[in-house]
């Protein structure tokens, strides 16, 4: 990922020479709006949050097309919008690549995982995955993932809320930013406390509203400064780079065979990775039927698809309007491709808007992620494993609310220690993680009859193990220029990427243990879960009256 | 809401053979209409999108081949892997809402006459 991903995903860090374009007073200002507002509204919401399924699933109440923004709104980070746009700006056709694969993977999620999913399980990706496994060993694994996937992808989120502030509030010292980092944390816990999953979600819906009309408004501004002709964009982006090669590929990772493999495995791993994120599919159990949950993901596809049409014009817009050197010069780098073309088309009121709705993406998703985290140890560690299903659902809620705190504390204090560390590596970690860890597992128990417990413990501790020791090994961490650490090289692993080998072997590892296994498992609970995963019989339904 | 806060639904499944279902002629028919077209489609959109990431990543000048204007091969096939997803999206909502969702829908009202106590909470929800 360092050669190819940091530049997509990699928030900017913090520059001593660091200035903020614009008015930091404005920018504050309009994201002190939305944070008045969405509080306002997640009040509102939590005034019938009794029982745990209003609690982690928002009672099931709300329409797919309600759901399908929220999950936009949880999809599109600040590393969507902010990377890409800037990748696409720097290394042209390069950073366009990065969209494909996040938008395709969605047809994981809409063919194969979303509706069944929807119908077999209750909060968590565990409640699925151990459905007719042995419930113990299943569920504890499915939660060490699920926290697992979470903490890098908060991680990720937090120390990029740190890196955002010294390019749009003009905060370069680490105090200050430590400072923004605390404040984040400190209101997505408020939020997720009070709102629980109903006012995460509106929280979701209103950042994705936002979001996604900002970079509409922006692109009809770029496209009628190009007379609504993609070829002239085009060739006023090659005019100003100076450079024909932006409009095709090969910029930023066909500089070796090494890239090259590397860009491979990061493909695999995010058109796999998405279906398995946990924040993603806990997100179907909002909804109140399975048909439901296929328009949630239909019309998250439509609007995912959408912002990312968008941000390749606004990309080869920022390339050709501003042009890749002032934006390198930039504070923040590639990152300030997005905040500097709305500097230039809208002035201050414009890059005011863009810089509150990117902080407003991080609080968002770190919020979806932190109740997904906590509803996993909530329900799956403390209910089912220590308490063996003996707590009513008000001591999970409890729990999970402590949970959250706790959650949200681990996040700042990691998010203030991961400040300048590489952002790319938490989040290909995460998408890695995801797809390695519980994709086979996902699949297999929704679709091979003869699956058992060995065979989805021995997968997901083999792709989460492999992931994280092959990531551990390679040049992200050390020996090379931009790695964690500096100063050692134990990077026996050329690839930045591990998924081309964790992904593969967390299959294999699913079905050697499966068929290594000597106990079968009870064929009454692999009839049960197949009917009810088609037919939705039974399937826990909306308790909002 | 069931009495038991952690898992309801699998342990609702005694008194419903569940086998026996799942080996009626109506359920097998279900299986088979949703598996004859996620699997196939799965297969098909993984290739292409496949192909083309080894295109973009090893035959960068067939992707830089011009057809007009400064859109080259390779814009044009990154738009089509939009196209294919917004196309393969709506087919299959179709696809659902016509040969899945009726029978589904009629598999689920058997089994919840047949088994009252099993799927309806006499509360209003469901179990």
């Amino acid at each position: 990922m360092i050669s190819i991903g940091s530049a997509v995903l990699r928030v900017p860090l913090q520059t001593a020479e660091a200035t903020s374009v614009g008015s930091p007073v404005l920018n504050i200002s309009i994201f002190g709006a939305f944070v008045a507002i969405t509080l306002v509204i997640v009040l509102r919401a939590s005034r019938n949050n009794k029982t745990a399924a209003d609690y982690y699933a928002a009672g099931r109440s709300f329409t797919g097309g309600q759901n399908g923004t929220a999950i936009a709104g949880d999809y599109l980070s600040a590393a969507s919008f902010l990377g890409i746009v800037g990748a696409i700006a720097i290394n042209g056709y390069d950073g366009f690549l990065y969209s494909i694969g996040f938008l395709v993977a969605w047809l994981v999620a809409l063919l194969l995982v979303a509706e069944l999913l929807r119908n077999t399980g209750k909060f968590t990706m565990a409640d699925v995955l151990s459905f007719r496994l042995k419930q113990r060993p299943v569920r504890i694994a499915a939660a060490i993932t699920t926290l697992a996937v979470c903490f890098f992808y908060l991680l990720a989120q937090m120390a990029g809320a740190g890196g955002l502030v010294s390019l749009l509030l003009g905060i370069n010292d680490r105090l200050g930013q430590s400072l923004v980092i605390t404040v984040v944390g400190v209101l997505m816990i408020v939020y997720v406390l009070i709102g629980g999953m109903k006012g995460t979600t509106w929280v979701q819906i209103i950042k994705a509203c936002l979001l996604i009309v900002g970079a509409f408004v922006m692109t009809i501004w770029v496209l009628v400064l190009h007379d609504f002709n993609l070829s002239t964009l085009l060739g006023a982006a090659i005019e100003t780079s100076g450079n024909a090669a932006i409009t095709s590929p090969g910029l930023q990772y066909g500089v070796s065979g090494t890239t090259r493999l590397d860009f491979l495995s990061l493909a695999l791993a995010l058109v796999l990775g998405t279906a398995a994120l946990p924040h993603v599919l806990m997100r179907f159990y909002t909804v109140p039927t399975a048909k439901e949950a296929r328009r949630s993901v239909v019309w998250a596809i439509w609007l995912i698809g959408a912002f990312y049409l968008f941000t390749l014009v606004l990309g080869y817009g920022a390339s050709a309007l501003i042009g890749a050197d002032r934006i390198k010069a930039a504070p923040g780098g590639v990152n300030s491709a997005a905040p500097l073309l709305a500097y230039e088309l809208g002035g201050s009121v414009l890059l005011g808007l863009i810089s509150a709705v990117a902080f407003a993406t991080i609080l968002a998703v770190v919020a979806g992620l932190t109740i997904t985290a906590a509803a996993s140890f909530a329900h799956d560690i403390y209910a089912s494993v220590i308490r063996k299903g003996k707590v009513d659902p008000d001591g999970e809620v409890k729990v999970a609310r402590r949970t959250v705190v706790v959650i949200g504390l681990l996040s700042i204090a990691g998010g203030i220690g991961a400040q300048g560390q590489n952002v790319a590596f938490l989040v290909a970690l995460a998408f890695a993680v995801a797809a390695s860890a519980n994709l086979p597992t996902i699949l297999y128990s929704l679709f091979w009859k003869k699956f058992n417990t060995q065979g989805a413990v021995w997968s997901m501790y083999g792709g989460l193990g492999s992931a994280i020791l092959l990531i551990a090994l390679s040049p992200v961490v050390s020996g090379g220029e931009k790695s964690m650490i500096t100063g050692a090289d134990f990077s026996v692993f050329p690839l930045s990427n591990p998924g081309i080998v964790s992904i593969p072997l967390a299959f294999f590892l699913g079905w050697l243990g499966t068929v290594l296994s000597r106990t079968a498992e009870d064929p009454m609970k692999q009839a049960e879960m197949e009917v009810r995963s088609l037919t939705g019989v039974g399937a826990e339904k909306a308790t909002d009256h | 809401m069931g009495s038991h806060p952690v898992e309801p639904v699998a342990g609702s499944g005694a008194a419903v053979d569940f086998t026996e279902v799942q080996q009626t002629e109506q359920f097998r028919e279900l299986r088979k209409r949703h598996r004859s077209f996620v699997f196939p489609m799965a297969v098909f959109f993984l290739l292409w999108y496949f192909a083309y990431v080894l295109l973009a990543d090893y035959a960068h000048d067939f992707m830089a081949t011009p057809v007009f204007g400064n859109i080259n091969i390779g814009i044009i096939l990154g738009l089509l892997q939009f196209v294919t997803t917004f196309v393969i999206t709506m087919w299959y909502v179709s696809y659902a809402n016509r040969r899945l969702d009726p029978i589904a829908a009629e598999l689920r009202h058997e089994l919840e006459e047949a088994a009252p106590e099993v799927f309806i909470d006499p509360a209003g929800g469901t179990k």
